[in-house]
């Protein structure tokens, strides 16, 4: 047999020749490849981590680098989660998660319902919705303060004109009750497209057949929707609200850029009041605990989530 | 057949549904509209009540957004007539230009900084991907979740032990910081996105490259690289978008040297507050890439936001 030939002449050939011949092994080619990437994650991502984990027991201040540096213990945990503060800032957090999540789900879901309509030109509208999403948060934040200026903001101006209201009477950034609706309006205007081409995926999923063999059964739209279109896009509407929970957490530039956290602390997420204990305040161990804890909080609730996500997958 | 039937619409429903999706779609996009118009507006004009829709463009703002002025007497004015259209525009308000402003540098940060660390986070990714896509790597399961879980953190908390680390090893506000720690954290995407595309190709066409007599290298090199280069420059121009828009990191690491354009923008003023046909201007400038990079790429769109978890 040709071969057993080929095999008997490798077995012969002295490793060292074959490897010249046929090169590397595949093992070595795979330790190769893999390696700049791991050790470029560990010296930027894992060794932080356990240098933020050692500081966030001790009392470091990072503008005074020479001051003795006490190990503190559990201290910094127990002062933050009992600061009454850093839960406000939890509840402005939550607050701008829930509403912006549940916005951006209705609309997106909405929108992509009506583009699964295949009408005449769906491709350029979908394009032309996708581009808030793309561009920068902090320059497109900062522009939206343009917007929303009394009087002379495009948004105010456009909400007077269609309600009769005064355009001067109210400021979206600059007023208590106004403020957190404010980033919630931008935070729909650029991520609703991203809910929406999940969904939109999800839609296209569902092959016409099951539709059909529906209409045989003389189900109504109404039980069609909730029992074929709605369970079979829940699991890309979960993938997409996980996405989403998981981006909004960490929010930073969009929100820092229009209202600064303000006014007061009634915009004040989570990201920017650690921003604040970090580098205005710079109580280093302090912050480091505090970004512990943000880490395990979001880690912990999305493998909850997970789970649940491929529960509902499974089904 | 059913008046709403979701395989068989109708026409009159076509219609609704286009309406409706054409008109959230212009209601979308009148902010970046703003963005554009407001660029060529007079700074009265940009600041009217009402809003102006019809007025007469000006290049005032992109001369404000590239040059430093500072007001001159009318006698010097009249002494040194403008050279050039430029000139024009900010002699008849009163002023000369002094000199450029940091604009132009600040672009050509983000634009070093975008390009270098996409490159790398995408030849890393792309041999990272080859590896776990084609060759038994223990852990391979844990090390890929580990991958992508440094997506979890947020940046702030990041910033913390890289701003220590940057500062004893004099990396702060320099380009080769920048550059490394985006293609570590682009490196996540690009690896999972990466190895997705890479999933695709069919085996059989290394195999028949190894029986002919191909290195394993060769292979990769010569038959997965090519099948792959529109998956290899769509994770780089979602590699690229993200070093672009990237704000958090920049505005803590960087301040003077390696400051790119998002930090910077913010903080045009002109005078008593924004300059906004000026800030406009910059981020027509900026956004513009991007607005035609998304528009390319549109088909592999949702691939590249979902880390390739949903697939069209």
């Amino acid at each position: 047999m040709a071969n057993s030939m080929i095999e008997r002449a490798a077995a012969a050939t002295p490793s060292v020749t074959a490897r010249r011949i046929r090169g590397l092994s595949d093992r070595a080619i795979a330790w190769i490849f893999v390696a700049p990437t791991i050790f470029l994650l560990l010296a930027v991502n894992i060794f932080p981590l356990i240098w933020t984990i050692r500081l966030s027991f001790t009392n470091f201040r990072a503008n005074r680098p020479n001051a003795e540096v006490e190990w503190v213990g559990l201290r910094n945990y127990q002062r933050i989660l009992t600061d009454a503060d850093i839960w406000a800032t939890m509840q402005a957090t939550a607050h701008f998660l829930l509403w912006t999540i549940f916005f951006q789900v209705l609309i997106g879901f909405a929108l992509a319902w009506l583009i699964n309509r295949k009408f005449r030109g769906n491709d350029l509208w979908t394009t032309i919705i996708v581009l808030p999403m793309m561009l920068s948060p902090a320059v497109v934040g900062n522009f939206w303060t343009f917007l929303y200026q009394p009087q002379i903001g495009l948004f105010n101006y456009t909400v007077a004109f269609l309600t009769g209201a005064d355009p001067t009477s109210f400021s979206m950034i600059g007023d208590v009750a106004l403020a957190p609706w404010s980033i919630v309006i931008v935070d729909t205007w650029m991520w609703t497209p991203f809910v929406m081409l999940i969904c939109l995926a999800g839609l296209r999923s569902i092959p016409d057949s099951i539709y059909e063999a529906a209409e045989c059964d003389r189900a109504s739209n109404w039980r069609q929707f909730w029992t074929i279109t709605i369970p079979m896009t829940l699991p890309f509407l979960m993938l997409a609200v996980l996405f989403r929970g998981i981006e909004n957490f960490k929010m930073f530039d969009l929100v820092v850029q229009l209202t600064g956290g303000g006014p007061g602390s009634t915009t004040e997420l989570t990201s920017i009041n650690l921003k604040r204990e970090a580098f205005e305040k710079w109580r280093t161990g302090y912050a480091s605990a505090y970004a512990i804890i943000l880490f395990v909080t979001v880690f912990g609730l999305a493998s909850i989530y997970v789970k649940a996500l491929n529960k509902v997958k499974e089904r | 057949m059913s008046a709403f039937s979701v395989t068989n619409v109708s026409p009159g429903q076509k219609w609704i549904a286009g309406i409706l999706v054409a008109g959230y779609a212009l209601i979308t996009i009148l902010p970046l509209v703003w963005i554009v118009a407001t660029g060529f507006k007079s700074s009265a004009d940009s600041i009217a009540y009402p809003p102006t829709l019809l007025f007469e463009p000006t290049l005032e703002g992109y001369v404000n957004l590239f040059t430093t002025q500072t007001r001159q007497s009318p006698e010097v004015l009249a002494a040194n007539p403008p050279q050039t259209w430029y000139d024009g525009i900010v002699h008849e308000r009163g002023l000369v230009i002094a000199g450029p402003s940091r604009f132009g540098e600040r672009f050509m940060n983000s634009v070093i900084i975008g390009f270098g660390s996409t490159f790398l986070s995408v030849f890393l990714g792309t041999l990272a991907a080859y590896a776990f896509s084609r060759f038994k790597v223990p852990l391979k399961d844990d090390l890929l979740f580990f991958v992508l879980s440094t997506r979890m953190m947020p940046p702030i908390a990041v910033a913390i032990p890289v701003f220590l680390m940057f500062r004893s090893l004099g990396l702060n506000d320099t380009h080769a910081g920048m550059i490394l720690l985006y293609t570590a954290v682009n490196l996540s995407l690009a690896v999972w996105l990466l190895k997705g595309f890479i999933d695709e190709i069919p085996l059989e066409y290394e195999e028949a490259a190894l029986i002919d007599g191909y290195t394993r290298l060769q292979a990769f090199y010569k038959v997965v690289l090519p099948q792959a280069a529109t998956g290899i420059a769509s994770t780089a121009i979602f590699c690229l978008i993200f070093a672009w828009n990237e704000y958090a990191f920049a505005v803590l690491l960087t301040s003077g040297t390696a400051q790119t354009a998002p930090p910077f923008i913010p903080t045009i003023i002109g005078v008593g507050g924004q300059d906004w046909p000026a800030v406009a201007a910059g981020a027509t400038i900026f956004l513009l890439p991007v607005m035609v990079f998304t528009i390319l790429l549109r088909k592999h769109l949702l691939r590249g936001i979902t880390f390739g978890a949903v697939r069209k």
